[in-house]
């Protein structure tokens, strides 16, 4: 989105250098997101992308051995500040995952579980509301609203994903990130998952991992393009499909390695 | 080639029905094994639960007791039972010379005169009138019944004398002689006759050991796994902790009870014998294999569920407790239920810690002196008596029994409430 012809930027990663253990896993990262667009981070396997993509709700704490340098601003603030809180963080960066991770709950617990532990609801009317909207804005409601107290997991992958994706949403997040999120899905869900990506994005930061460069043309305004750790090239999707500047990312989209 | 093909082909498949059979062996051989011990116990064991009673016919002499006209119910109670107990058994045979009346006597267990007190004070109105009374008969013509005592050993080696079996033989001809569902062996508490002796208050020892064991074991093992599984720094530390709790878990239990005993009772002076020292000591044994189930279902719980609630913004400790810790409660349940089932069959260290002892009460509370149920056994196992032979088994197959129960309760709990996810 643009205000008077600027580009907001919502996220601004400078210098990020990722180790796991002693191997570094990104090297010097620097990385703008606009607000309001769906970024795709595309790669070959093992080249950094998720790896960049959970550094942005700090998800590599929950790794032992992974250390992050340089500095990630979200609303002019550094997340990877002494100061910032990981949990109110995660309430703004919501995350949907590769395999759809759905709780082992009722449908309706999935989605109010965020709601509920920020408490974001004064009554259960509200919760409701809250749930309807999430699984509407999701394109789910139409599916589950007779079984709202059937088990989560006993829906379909698709179905568990766009679940999963309601559940991001509930707590009303600024960003969502997406580690490839329909690698576990038929074409058929794929789709609807890729028309909802993009009416997310009038409410919501996207930033999507994917290994499809089909996908990442279809649904993103910009794409990165990460090798080996380094990030080789970024810019409008158009350009980096059609007109890329560097020779490994041309061979990358045209199918000559990875 | 292509025959060479075929051979190769042919040697899989023979390996296949190798390991086949090697399987359905070693089957076989377990389920042989189990077959005999279990119809070994059986077959020893299922007379323990049927009695011998004889029927006796007793008049209630109101001079022999000592009644005046009109008794209260506290006169009743007070009264002198032992005269016409000793009577009715002496009347038996009119013949009967004082030594024979002696041994007339032996046929029934010590309980006798309590047993025709009961029937006066369940009906008063018999006061001067004769009834047939059932008496517990003595543990060796119990056995003789049963069929289970040599009858045609020399008459110095048995400890039945020729002219009890001949009065006997006599009262089974006359129908005297009933048996009947031995309801005692699970209300009486221990005693040295063997007719008498019931596992009552090793029953309620074992119950009341358990129950301790469990209220300590529980909440410090989950605890602790909960603590060194999600939350604790992976270092040399934790290891070392993690080693040690593998080792106590296989440190053998006497130790357990050398401990029980050098500390709990020696330091802190706890109450010998009581289930709670039992309980507490049990309870140590327990731990170990309580805290490596849990961290076993802790382990199991898919990352991603956790993941999923850490990215929805939950701190640490709500990610743990609303969403790992129910998923491993069912493994966690039946590993404790399992750790239990071998608290429960646990002998050495309650007979170092004093469980041993000889209770011929019931005890009402963890604190009251009892055995329990492993201890039982071993305690009858000792006795010369022929009728604990049966008592043995019997209480092995109450063991058994609870054991069978316990570990079905922790089946079910595994399957009923374990979550599939996808």
């Amino acid at each position: 989105m643009k205000k008077n012809g600027v580009k907001m930027i919502k996220i601004n990663s400078k210098n990020v250098d990722v180790y796991y253990g002693k191997k570094q896993a990104l090297f010097n990262i620097n990385l703008d997101i606009e607000e309001n667009q769906v970024t795709a981070l595309i790669g070959p396997s093992g080249c950094g992308k998720s790896t960049f993509l959970r550094c942005l709700n700090r998800m590599n704490d929950v790794i032992d051995i992974c250390r992050v340098k340089g500095q990630i601003i979200i609303n002019d603030f550094d997340i990877n500040d002494k100061s910032c809180d990981v949990v109110r963080l995660r309430e703004k960066i919501g995350m949907v995952f590769q395999k759809p991770n759905p709780f082992p709950k009722t449908i309706y617990e999935n989605i109010s579980y965020g709601p509920t532990i920020h408490g974001m609801a004064q009554s259960k009317s509200e919760m409701d509301e809250i749930v309807e909207t999430s699984l509407k804005k999701a394109a789910l409601w139409e599916e589950v609203k007779d079984r709202l107290h059937e088990p989560g997991t006993g829906l379909s992958g698709g179905q568990q994903q766009r679940l999963c994706i309601a559940r991001a949403i509930s707590v009303k997040p600024e960003v969502i990130l997406m580690d490839e999120p329909c690698s576990a899905l038929d074409p058929i869900a794929t789709a609807q998952i890729e028309e909802l990506i993009d009416e997310l994005k009038k409410d919501h930061t996207i930033i999507i991992v994917t290994h499809s460069m089909a996908q990442a043309a279809r649904v993103s305004q910009n794409t990165g393009f990460f090798h080996l750790g380094e990030l080789i090239e970024h810019g409008s999707t158009d350009k980096i499909f059609k007109n890329p500047e560097n020779k490994k990312t041309q061979d990358y989209i045209t199918g000559r390695f990875g | 080639m292509n025959k060479n093909k075929e051979q190769l082909l042919n040697k899989r498949y023979k390996a296949e029905k190798r390991f086949r059979l090697y399987g359905q062996g070693a089957i076989f051989m377990a389920l042989l094994f189990l077959t005999i011990f279990i119809f070994k116990i059986f077959s020893t064991g299922y007379s323990a639960f049927q009695k011998t009673w004889l029927i006796v016919p007793v008049t209630f002499d109101a001079e022999l007791m000592m009644l005046e006209q009109n008794p209260s119910k506290e006169d009743l109670k007070d009264a002198d039972y032992y005269d016409i107990a000793l009577k009715s058994m002496a009347d038996l045979d009119p013949n009967a010379n004082e030594d024979q009346e002696n041994e007339l006597k032996r046929m029934v267990s010590y309980f006798f005169e309590r047993e025709i007190k009961r029937e006066l004070l369940n009906d008063p109105s018999l006061i001067g009138k004769t009834k047939d009374v059932y008496l517990t008969a003595s543990d060796d013509l119990d056995q003789v019944f049963k069929g289970n005592y040599p009858r045609d050993l020399p008459e110095d080696q048995r400890r039945v004398t020729d002219y009890q079996l001949k009065i006997f033989d006599q009262l089974v001809e006359l129908g005297k002689v009933e048996s009947k569902f031995n309801l005692s062996f699970f209300t009486y508490p221990d005693s040295r006759e063997a007719e008498l002796a019931g596992i009552a208050s090793s029953f309620m020892g074992s119950i009341f050991s358990i129950l301790v064991c469990l209220m300590i074991a529980f909440p410090v093992a989950v605890l602790a796994a909960i603590y060194l599984e999600e939350f604790a720094p992976k270092n040399r530390f934790t290891d070392f902790i993690e080693v040690n709790i593998n080792n106590l878990a296989a440190v053998p239990s006497i130790v357990f009870g050398l401990l029980g005993l050098g500390i709990l009772l020696a330091v802190f002076q706890l109450p010998r014998s009581t289930p709670l020292v039992g309980g507490i000591t049990l309870s140590l044994m327990t731990l170990p294999t309580i805290i490596i189930a849990c961290r076993a279902s802790l382990k199991a719980v898919p990352p991603s569920i956790r993941e999923a609630a850490l990215a929805m913004g939950a701190s640490k400790m709500q990610t743990t407790m609303h969403h790992t810790v129910p998923l491993s409660m069912p493994g966690t349940l039946s590993g404790t239920i399992i750790g239990l089932a071998q608290a429960l069959g646990e002998t050495a260290p309650l007979i170092l810690i004093g469980m041993v002892a000889f209770v011929n009460t019931i005890p009402g509370s963890p604190l009251d002196p009892a055995a329990s149920l492993p201890v039982q056994i071993y305690i009858w196992a000792e006795s010369a008596e022929r009728g604990f032979v049966e008592k043995v088994s019997a209480c092995i197959m109450v063991l058994l029994g609870f054991l069978i129960i316990m570990n079905l309760f922790a089946q079910i709990i595994r399957h009923k409430f374990e979550k599939k996810w996808s």
